[in-house]
């Protein structure tokens, strides 16, 4: 018995071995092709994207030629592809918040620069975008902070879209502050942004109530200006 | 803060906008950049290559030369570019740098030339990409391997006071400095040889008598051989004594392998020596007899490649220790299943699992000796598979410790080669040469110059009077012989001179005064000790004509002695220079020190004394033509030997 379980146990290696030797030549075919499948399809997603011309987007946005080949030469270094996917925007803005978690509010960045909310900026999307915050009127200005606060773009602020502002703003922040950062700052800031803000006290902050406010605070309306010469 | 991520930061605070409305506190100002320029293209021209990018691109790194203002100085108003004297061909890899982010080192580039121009550039080399960081640091390590083989090289030079031990120490360790030790070195060779020969022999049959069966040569001729055995051993002994009193840490000397080689090549005939006559012992006294094969292992001291050897091996340590395992594994797997495969057939040699230990160990080292063959189909089959797979898993560590023994007999092929003395003198001969060539200038334009300066005092008075055509030939000619580069480097060395009131002179002039004196032969000290020592003349130097405490540096002859030594020797100075009454410290600087104080003593002190490194009295360079007459009382240098 035990001879013959060796024999068998000797035939079973010599057939592995043959396989393997087989395998070498190409000529067992079914294994192999199944992982080939799988690599073609990551191909065709990393696809290149070109922007409108130049002549557009100087119609499209306030920017003069100069100034979009600068931001594009800019743009183009750091993503060859021509699209940011949000992963990469994350990274990129992160990386000024080095004390803090920037994610969050990358996130809600990212939705606010995504105009047509297809999961990645293209450069007409960064471009329009910058075109409003550093070139567009205050009445525009603070249409884009209400945007980005709206997050889920029904026209309301609710206190939860804004507590989750507040808490990714705190977050950048960081864990080294002075005075610490407790737990309940972001509410107690919440509540005072919306008794501020919500004149008729129903709970949301319309777009309306918002730019009326805004207007009339000094403070606001003198930081808006703030960034008028970035580029 | 990335580079690259830079050009996002204006992105980055226009959209601070969103922070604006939830904010309580008034912001800060923003600042604002003074001269705001529009991006705009800068040319930077290495050694004629332009290479062109944006402002922006440079700024990205402000700590880097490029990055900062210190490129202004780089800045040719006419041409309006950027001008760097550098390699362009390194340089493409640091524009690269600020393009991209990341340095790469190209492998065709020379890694001392490539780290300088970083240097130059103001860019760390910590900084190289992961792409080629291991490239660069393997480079950068075989570098400063060979410059501290080059070091170790200098370290040879033999120092002069030497005591009897250390210089046998390096007679020992280096057969070559002496004849003596190089004796001693082939006769301890030829004794090991002697030796090892002599075992070899003494087990070879000798012819026999007709009656007796053959019997080796160590019992037919005892006595020679004993005696022959005793004269190694007693030469091992004296080496082994001999070495042990010269090195220069026992301790240290007796753990190493060489010398435990020593003692266990000599110990058997010492333990024999003592165990003859007891009779239960003598089976261990025949063992004791294969310890003398270690005999052979001194040879190593002899040969280089047998050492080589020796540290490969204990450098691959883990690739062997690999090996070996590996090795276990498999004769273990295949012995196993081998001897299961075997059991059934009758008068099997697999009797058990160790004893196919040995047909695994022979049939994987491909050796196949044939005293144990599998003869059931199973055993075949798996004794097969066994062999082939015996070839690769020996043969795949092999390489690595090849590389290594490969790497290291070349570097010290190397160090072998400049050692050589060849070499070595041929290339500082021609480095002396080129040496002496400067110096030369120098002492020929000096005479033609104090020829000139002789002139000038000889005809001040006349100076109105005579043609100024004359003299003015006279300069031209002397002057037309030597550039401007050249002057100014003459002018700064009599500058030196005037300043330390020594003159130079050539290697001959000074050699012979030192003969002259008397006395022994320094080497002297490298030029730039020498100028340091200068110190701004003592009192009673310049215009007094008796009494003259020069300085024992070697101003002057250090000029033109060549590839000289780091070491100074300021012992042997001492017992000449006796300026100071009180016994120097070794120190340079107390010598600087000190010569101003008490050169007011010396003053009044009637007996002067020199180093014999000072120069020479005027009269002796009569060589050159009365021109040196006038100038004598200008230079006054007393050569006196006396003793306080």
């Amino acid at each position: 018995m035990g001879i013959q379980g060796m024999e068998l146990f000797a035939i079973g290696v010599v057939i592995i071995l043959f396989m393997a030797v087989l395998k070498q030549f190409g000529i067992l075919e079914p294994m192999s092709s199944f992982e080939d499948n799988s690599d073609s399809d990551l191909e065709l997603s990393t696809v290149r994207h070109q922007p409108e011309g130049l002549d557009q987007l100087q119609a499209q946005t306030k920017f003069t030629r100069k100034e979009l080949q600068s931001l594009y030469r800019g743009f183009k270094n750091e993503c060859p592809s021509g699209l940011v996917d949000e992963e990469t925007f994350k990274t990129i803005y992160s990386q000024f918040f080095p004390q803090g978690d920037a994610t969050t509010y990358a996130h809600f960045l990212f939705n606010a620069f995504d105009i047509d909310r297809n999961g990645s900026i293209r450069f007409e999307d960064f471009v329009i975008g910058l075109s409003v915050l550093l070139r567009g009127s205050v009445t525009e200005k603070l249409n884009w902070a209400f945007n980005l606060y709206d997050i889920n773009k029904d026209g309301y602020i609710t206190k939860e879209e804004m507590l989750a502002i507040m808490k990714s703003i705190y977050d950048m922040m960081g864990r080294y502050t002075y005075p610490c950062v407790r737990d309940e700052a972001p509410s107690e800031h919440v509540e005072k942004f919306f008794q501020k803000m919500d004149k008729n006290r129903d709970g949301v902050v319309t777009i309306e109530e918002f730019i009326e406010t805004c207007q009339k605070d000094e403070n606001i309306m003198n930081s808006m200006q703030l960034f008028e010469n970035v580029i | 803060m990335a580079a690259g991520v830079a050009a996002w930061l204006p992105f980055a605070r226009a959209a601070a906008i969103g922070w604006m409305p939830v904010a309580n506190l008034p912001m800060p100002v923003a600042p604002t950049e003074k001269n705001k320029r529009q991006d705009e293209l800068i040319i930077l021209n290495v050694s004629g290559r332009r290479f062109e990018t944006w402002r922006n691109t440079l700024d990205r790194f402000p700590d880097t030369l490029l990055g900062s203002s210190e490129k202004e100085f780089f800045y040719n108003e006419e041409t309006k570019e950027y001008f760097f004297d550098r390699d362009p061909d390194v340089f493409r890899n640091v524009l690269n740098f600020y393009r991209t982010g990341k340095l790469h080192y190209p492998r065709y580039e020379c890694i001392s030339s490539y780290e300088e121009e970083l240097a130059f550039f103001g860019i760390i080399s910590e900084i190289i990409g992961d792409c080629c960081y291991e490239e660069f640091k393997d480079r950068k390590r075989e570098n400063a391997e060979r410059l501290m083989d080059d070091q170790e090289d200098n370290k040879d030079a033999k120092l002069p006071n030497m005591t009897f031990r250390e210089t046998m120490w390096r007679a020992f360790e280096n057969p070559h400095t002496s004849t003596m030790a190089l004796v001693f070195y082939y006769v301890t060779g030829f004794f090991i040889a002697v030796s090892v020969i002599t075992n070899v022999v003494e087990t070879v049959p000798c012819g026999s008598s007709p009656n007796q069966k053959e019997v080796p040569c160590g019992v037919r001729y005892t006595v020679a051989f004993f005696c022959m055995d005793t004269a190694c051993v007693m030469i091992f002994t004296v080496e082994y004594l001999m070495r042990l009193f010269a090195a220069p840490s026992r301790y240290r000397f007796m753990r190493s392998v060489m010398s435990i080689i020593d003692v266990v090549a000599i110990l058997p005939y010492y333990i024999g020596l003592v165990m003859t006559d007891n009779e239960d012992v003598s089976g261990a006294f025949v063992t004791l007899r294969v310890f003398r094969v270690f005999r052979i292992f001194k040879f190593s001291r002899h040969s280089q490649g047998l050492r080589i050897l020796g540290y490969t091996l204990k450098s691959c340590a883990s690739e062997l220790g690999f090996l070996l395992f590996s090795l276990t594994m498999a004769i273990i797997i295949f012995a196993t299943v081998m001897f299961y495969a075997e059991k059934g057939s009758s008068s099997s040699k697999f009797t058990s699992i160790p004893a196919s230990f040995w047909y695994t160990i022979v049939t994987m080292t491909t050796l196949g000796y044939g005293d144990m063959v599998p003869k059931t189909i199973a055993g075949k089959i798996f004794g097969s598979i066994c062999s082939l797979s015996g070839v690769l898993v020996i043969a795949l560590p092999v390489p690595v410790i090849v590389s290594n023994f490969s790497r290291i007999y070349h570097q010290n092929q190397r160090a072998d080669k400049r050692r050589a003395q060849k070499v070595q003198k041929a290339r500082l001969a021609r480095i002396r040469i080129s040496k002496e060539g400067s110096s030369n200038a120098f002492l020929h334009s000096k005479r033609n110059g104090l020829f000139n300066e002789a002139l000038e005092f000889t005809q001040l008075p006349y100076k109105m009077n005579l043609s100024n055509q004359s003299s003015t030939e006279e300069e031209q000619r002397l002057t037309k012989s030597t550039s401007l580069l050249e002057s100014q480097h003459h002018h700064l060395l009599h500058c030196l001179e005037k300043t330390t009131n020594h003159e130079f002179v050539d290697e001959q002039y000074y050699q012979q005064s030192y003969l002259e004196a008397g006395l022994q032969n320094y080497p002297s000290r490298s030029p730039s000790l020498s100028s340091q020592d200068g110190v701004t003349g003592t009192c009673c130097t310049r215009r007094s004509k008796k009494h003259h405490t020069p300085l024992p540096n070697a101003s002057g002859p250090a000029h033109m002695q060549p590839l000289t030594h780091a070491h100074t020797h300021q012992q042997g100075l001492q017992e000449l220079s006796t300026i100071h009454i009180q016994p120097l410290t070794t120190s340079r600087s107390s010598l600087n020190m000190r010569v101003d104080e008490p050169a007011s003593m010396n003053c009044q002190s009637s007996q002067i004394t020199t180093a014999i490194i000072s120069i020479p009295t005027p009269p002796v360079t009569t060589p050159e033509g009365d021109a040196h007459l006038p100038a004598g009382p200008i230079h006054q240098n007393v050569v006196k030997v006396s003793a306080l």
